[in-house]
């Protein structure tokens, strides 16, 4: 008996620690999760239409620099995920290339890609959404808009970041095609800007790190990170997103986001 | 003729911008070609070295809703004086409203969906002095009228001028025992390349679906080949295909046609279904052809960030002997590995098999890749294989070649 009860405790231990880590994704977590959510995508609603000049930056793990300048415009849809059409100036053997993207909350996003050599207009199977955007650290679902439907919640905890009261939040893809298990967010109290995120890939393994700096603040609403950092853990590559300018209320509407519109490119 | 006179047409348009800002783009570069075999044909080289530019000028006024883009192409190859050749490959002036579009000038335009054959495409005719794959095309003068809405996107297309398609001379590779000799091309026309060609095409996106209509009614982009002296009223009696004891050059007879074409596209999930469909009329029999196939894209194969796409396309062609229509009953099956790195790696294989005759198959690798940030290098090879004279592959069968170019953007 005191044979077994020895094992048997160290046991009870493990199961014990077992269930208070489960504990941590309880119905009042998810909830809590969910509302934080819902908080950061009503704050950033009513933005309508924007453009931006944007310089990425990729490094490799040896340090090798190579620039891309684009042009992203971009569509509020309401209820829906966002439109948006992004033309590349450099490097110049892809200046002209333009990149249409249609995003949904739930059903698969409609992408197209315009090759000006060929005058040719390509559909993309977007299921490869885990897919690297123009080589970078960037995967085409990292640069798709928020939706409340993309995920299932669970506010981890609550703490201090760069000296800002954060919510830590778990978000758990509800697409089984993406590239991620989960992430994990910190997103300030006071504004419910996002300021680092932790992609884990299907493994669970830490994946990317993602950083925002410099937000600005847009038609005394809108906070926009002006500096976006990505860091890839296990390949120690590098993406920078630099804004830089970016403009909101430029009159685009439906019409400047489809296919014509991505001939009319330039 | 029509390039010096295009060309000024082009000054007068370039000074009467000159005010305006015109920007300045482009690419130019060097090409060597290397073919394996010692060459079937008399005339012909082991080597040939090229150097291309093309320029672009564009120039926009209100607000960009009107604008000019001029776009020459000039090479220079060792070999062939025929490969020597300069073309414009546009000269436009477009104006945009909301709902429709006008193009005026020499354009190129691009209809279909499918990879390893472009059967609907019928705008622009095939540069094929260029390149085997006859992707290169020339400027089409055109007025083009274009109109969207919720119902989709119609185009209509006047083509008041027809462009001779370029073949390789005597001195050059991948023709022909006997070269051809595009510039004594024979017309159905009396009008000859000043036949007025019309053209119409709908295309719309239906959630998963790309839908395309097209037709074109007018002066075939694709000749058929005949022996010189035979009038076109004879050419039923003539089987358009070159004789094996055939005659001094070979000659293409553009006919008058009717070409009904259908392309689709289907997303299903990783999946592109891709399939076009034409029916021709005018040319000696009328036809069907089309071709279908799939593209399956993998992202981040082997644990990589590596892109690798899988394409089968099968190409069914009624007509028997006509020189151009290989894909008669043919299978292509090819590889698209993309690296997704820095540079912009990129691997295009494939091996298209004649499924009638089992020597009788073509296979490519076209793999090109950045060294800076202006230029690129390019790695193509075609390869050729048939036992078969009445296959086209037959004729240049000895032309396996490997071509390697440098190109610098600027």
């Amino acid at each position: 008996m005191t044979g077994r009860s020895r094992l048997l405790l160290p046991l009870l231990a493990v199961w014990g620690m077992l269930l208070a880590g489960s504990a941590h994704a309880d119905a009042a977590s998810e909830e809590a999760g969910l509302k934080v959510a819902k908080e950061r995508k009503a704050r950033d609603q009513g933005w309508d239409n924007s453009v931006a000049e944007t310089l990425m930056i990729l490094r490799n793990a040896q340090g090798q620099e190579s620039t891309r300048d684009m042009r992203v415009k971009t569509l509020e849809v309401d209820g829906d995920g966002d439109k948006a059409l992004t033309i590349f100036d450099s490097p110049r053997d892809v200046s002209g290339t333009a990149f249409l993207s249609i995003s949904h909350t739930t059903d698969a996003d409609e992408q197209w890609i315009y090759l000006p050599a060929l005058k040719r207009v390509k559909r993309i199977a977007s299921r490869n959404k885990s897919g690297p955007f123009m080589a970078s650290e960037f995967a085409f679902e990292d640069l798709t808009s928020f939706e409340v439907e993309k995920y299932s919640y669970d506010l981890l905890r609550e703490e201090t970041y760069e000296e800002m009261p954060v919510y830590v939040l778990e978000q758990k893809p509800q697409d089984e095609f993406s590239g991620y298990s989960r992430q994990v967010l910190w997103i300030d109290k006071q504004h419910y800007r996002v300021h680092r995120v932790d992609f884990y890939d299907k493994k669970g393994e830490l994946l990317k790190t993602l950083e925002f700096e410099d937000y600005k603040l847009f038609k005394d609403t809108y906070w926009r990170p002006m500096t976006s950092l990505m860091y890839n853990v296990q390949t120690r590559k590098s993406t920078d997103l630099i804004t830089k300018s970016l403009e909101f209320g430029v009159g685009l509407e439906d019409s400047d986001f489809d296919k014509n519109s991505l001939r009319r490119a330039r | 003729m029509i390039s010096i006179r295009l060309l000024s047409a082009s000054l007068v348009l370039a000074s009467a911008g000159a005010s305006a800002s015109v920007d300045i783009s482009g690419s130019a570069g060097v090409e060597a070609r290397y073919f394996f075999q010692e060459a079937a044909y008399q005339h012909q080289d082991r080597a040939q070295q090229s150097l291309f530019v093309e320029p672009e000028f564009y120039t926009e006024w209100n607000d960009g809703t009107d604008s000019v883009l001029f776009r020459p192409f000039a090479r220079v190859d060792s070999a062939d004086s025929e490969r020597s050749h300069i073309d414009i490959r546009e000269l436009q002036w477009l104006h945009l409203a909301d709902t429709w579009e006008t193009r005026v000038g020499v354009g190129k335009v691009f209809w279909g969906q499918t990879e390893s054959l472009h059967l609907v495409d019928i705008i622009n005719q095939t540069d094929g002095v260029e390149g085997v794959d006859g992707e290169d095309k020339l400027g089409q003068p055109m007025i083009n009228y274009r109109t969207f809405g919720d119902w989709g996107t119609l185009s209509a297309y006047v083509l008041p001028y027809f462009r001779e398609r370029t073949f390789p001379g005597e001195d050059g590779r991948l023709r022909p025992p006997l070269p051809i000799d595009g510039d004594a091309a024979i017309y159905e026309s009396g009008a000859e390349e000043h036949h007025v060609d019309y053209a119409l095409r709908w295309q719309k996106s239906m959630g998963d679906w790309e839908v395309g209509l097209s037709w074109f009614d007018g002066t075939s982009r694709e000749p058929e080949l005949i022996a010189p002296g035979v009038t076109p009223d004879e050419l039923k009696d003539v089987a358009p295909v070159i004789g094996p004891n055939g005659e001094p050059v070979i000659v293409p007879y553009y006919a008058q046609i009717n070409q009904f074409g259908v392309d689709l596209l289907k997303v299903q999930g990783a999946w592109l279904l891709k399939f076009e469909g034409i029916y021709r009329t005018g040319q000696s029999e009328d036809f069907t052809a089309m071709v279908a196939g799939f593209e399956r894209t993998s992202v981040g194969v082997f644990g990589t960030q590596y892109d690798l796409g899988l394409l089968v396309e099968y190409q069914y062609d009624e007509r028997d002997d006509n020189f151009f229509a290989t894909g008669q009953n043919d299978i292509m099956a090819g590889v698209r590995w993309n690296l997704n790195d820095i540079d912009g790696t990129e691997v295009l294989a494939g091996v298209i098999q004649d499924l009638d005759e089992s020597d009788t198959y073509s296979a490519f690798i076209e793999a090109s890749s950045r060294m800076t940030d202006a230029w690129r290098w390019r790695l193509d090879g075609y390869f050729f294989s048939s036992n078969n004279p009445t296959e086209t592959y037959y004729f240049v069968r000895r032309d396996d070649h490997v071509q390697f170019t440098l190109e610098y953007f600027f």
